[in-house]
């Protein structure tokens, strides 16, 4: 690299000169709308608003240095502190649920004995096209008594269900999360089965593999690249959980102000006027959503030196 | 067409070859030929797959346990196709899962035409929102994914890495540190405060870098620059053409990413003449206990947004699946 001719500097010089054209529209928006608010939200938890009335109450407000007290604030928050216990809990059952499922329903649609697959396939992603919002409208609508007919049915067998319930209402989000994306989920995953090379499943079966062990044997170490791709999407989505738990609420009394991470940040600047603590509890979500995905992406990488992929 | 279409594509989906287009004639496909296929074969009269024909106890369990899995996805899309023909007093009052007394014409017109026709009013911001933000991300992706594969410049990879990195911010993360930001420059409670987060998309300049490094080859690019063509032109002419197949997968990602966005609009945006179709519904749900005229309202509203979407899915799943190969297997 040192000895570089003088006279390839001029078509470096273009190069660069090209690419920052083609690069500087989205670094400016990426600048303003990733990096920027990283930093903001950092300066504004270490920050905290001081009110010099007398009594400390109205007269001017002003904000001075507060170190990192609004971490050990939001950090002693039970219900800040339960929320991510929660949404732990749930990515811990809903993601390989969910996972386990479009897996299972790819490798069935790519199985030689499926039949209609174009319609199966249509009819498991069209939730995908529903909204967060709209799918938890939904389905809140069939766990509500008095509307669903889920319950009713239900009940009209001897059986009182109360989707709602302390108890309940977590895996009755978790269903909503479940059904909207296994799809989706699945569409990735025949994606990658479809990549695969033809002959490698025709050697096994000329070998006299059966379905199921090419299934297990060649078509899941296959798509392994694309279920660690869906696993982290799926991580990263799961910390943010907010549009269910919010449009749930009002149907309810389990789901409290700081149910999930996001609520209790949300709801923090907005009910309680508080930005700086929400500016907090915001970073430590960031924080907890790229240790996580980081960590997962390591674990798998070091398990999965093999494959060609990466 | 739809239909006929999945009969014939869901014979050739599953063949070994796995390449062939949809709605390509099972009788075209190579794989005919195959040794080993004929027993079974002669039964079957016209076949086109390769191997040997799954017994039928296999195929009665594999679409057995397919159909459960469509009456999970599809009996709540079924509920909302009942529930739009109902009257609020019929939601409670009748069974959920069929018909009682259908108006659906009357009470979609209601819904559209409520409050001054403000939900056409959130379908379109919507459409905005989703259309224009995913265009102007797909070309700005597009770029950036083309200047990060084909110019070496220092400070390449570093940047690229950062990029990666915005990839796993969630979202909701970035979403409220940047309306403070945008509130202190006055563009809270704008289009533009919906907009602008939308078109910055990490993923599509990650798509698309890889799609351009495989598919744009440099000798291309050097005989186009000796025949003295700019770099801007040769990006529009040769680069977008080469990398369509990437783009349409970044638009429609991003499409439905920002049709499905919620957090960002509901921090953003506190006039509901701004709103996107998912607010305004959320915003007539919370007034039902008081106007109970509103649970139909929600209801029939719901049915309108999804439709198209789901419309759009049932199209798209086709397209799709090829623009996510390619990303998959560079990768």
């Amino acid at each position: 690299m040192r000895g570089v001719p003088r006279r390839l500097t001029r078509a470096e010089a273009r190069s660069v000169r090209a690419a920052s054209g083609f690069l500087l529209p989205f670094l400016a928006l990426f600048l303003l709308c990733f990096i920027a608010p990283v930093g903001y939200a950092l300066y504004e938890s270490l920050l905290k608003v001081e009110r010099t009335g007398p009594l400390g109450l109205g007269g001017e407000t002003k904000q001075v240095w507060a170190g990192l007290s609004n971490y050990v604030h939001a950090l002693e928050d039970d219900r800040f502190t339960a929320g991510f216990g929660r949404v732990l809990l749930f990515g811990a059952v809903q993601i390989p649920v969910m996972i386990a499922l479009a897996t299972g329903l790819a490798l069935l649609l790519d199985a030689a004995s499926a039949r209609w697959v174009g319609f199966f396939r249509t009819a498991f992603f069209l939730p995908y096209g529903v909204p967060g919002v709209i799918a938890s409208i939904l389905w809140g609508f069939l766990y509500v008594p008095g509307i669903s007919p889920l319950v009713e049915m239900a009940h009209s067998a001897g059986w009182d269900v109360d989707f709602l319930g302390r108890g309940a209402v977590l895996w009755s989000i978790a269903n909503i999360v479940t059904w909207q994306f296994t799809g989706y989920n699945m569409l990735v995953l025949i994606a990658q089965l479809k990549a695969v090379p033809g002959e490698l499943y025709e050697a096994a079966r000329i070998d006299g593999a059966s379905a199921w062990q090419v299934a297990r044997h060649i078509k899941l170490p296959l798509i392994r690249p694309a279920l660690v791709l869906t696993t982290v999407f799926s991580l990263i989505g799961t910390l943010q959980l907010f549009a269910e738990p919010k449009v749930l609420k009002p149907l309810s009394n389990s789901i409290d102000s700081g149910y999930t991470p996001n609520l209790a940040a949300y709801n923090e600047a907005f009910t309680s006027n508080n930005q700086h603590i929400a500016a907090a509890e915001a970073v430590l979500l960031a924080l907890v959503a790229c240790v996580l995905s980081f960590g997962f992406l390591r674990l798998v990488g070091q398990r999965g030196k093999d494959g060609e992929s990466g | 067409m739809n239909e006929a279409n999945d009969l014939a594509g869901g014979a050739v989906a599953d063949q070994p070859t796995g390449a062939a287009a949809p709605g390509q004639a099972p009788e075209t496909a190579p794989s005919g030929a195959r040794p080993g296929a004929g027993r079974r074969r002669a039964a079957r009269g016209r076949a086109g797959r390769g191997g040997s024909e799954p017994p039928l106890r296999h195929r009665i369990i594999t679409v057995s346990l397919l159909t459960v899995a469509a009456i999970y996805f599809l009996t709540p899309v079924y509920w909302l196709v009942v529930s739009s023909t109902k009257s609020s007093s019929d939601l409670f009052g009748t069974f959920g899962f069929w018909f009682h007394d259908p108006h659906p014409l009357d009470y979609l017109h209601r819904v559209l035409t409520y409050d001054d026709g403000i939900y056409v009013r959130w379908f379109a911001n919507s459409l905005m929102y989703a259309g224009v933000g995913a265009l102007a991300a797909t070309l700005m992706s597009a770029a950036a994914g083309y200047a990060l594969a084909k110019y070496r410049f220092p400070g390449r990879e570093g940047i690229f890495n950062v990029i990666l990195a915005g990839v796993l911010i969630p979202g909701t993360a970035l979403a409220l540190p940047l309306y403070l930001l945008f509130s202190e420059i006055g563009l809270a409670n704008t289009y533009w405060a919906v907009l602008i987060p939308s078109v910055v998309s990490p993923f599509g300049v990650y798509l698309c870098r890889i799609y351009a490094a495989a598919a744009v080859p440099d000798s291309l690019l050097e005989a186009a620059r000796i025949d003295g063509a700019g770099e801007a032109r040769i990006f529009s002419t040769l680069g977008l053409r080469l990398m369509t197949p990437a783009l349409v997968t970044v638009f429609l990602f991003q499409f439905v990413h920002i049709w499905n966005n919620f957090f960002l609009p509901l921090v953003m945006l506190s006039d509901s003449d701004l709103y996107p179709i998912q607010l305004g519904l959320t915003s007539w749900q919370g007034y039902a206990d008081r106007q109970p005229e509103l649970y139909q309202y929600t209801v029939g509203g719901a049915f309108l947004s999804v439709l198209p979407l789901m419309v759009l899915m049932g199209v798209l799943q086709r397209y799709w699946r090829t623009g996510l190969t390619e990303g998959s297997v560079k990768a």
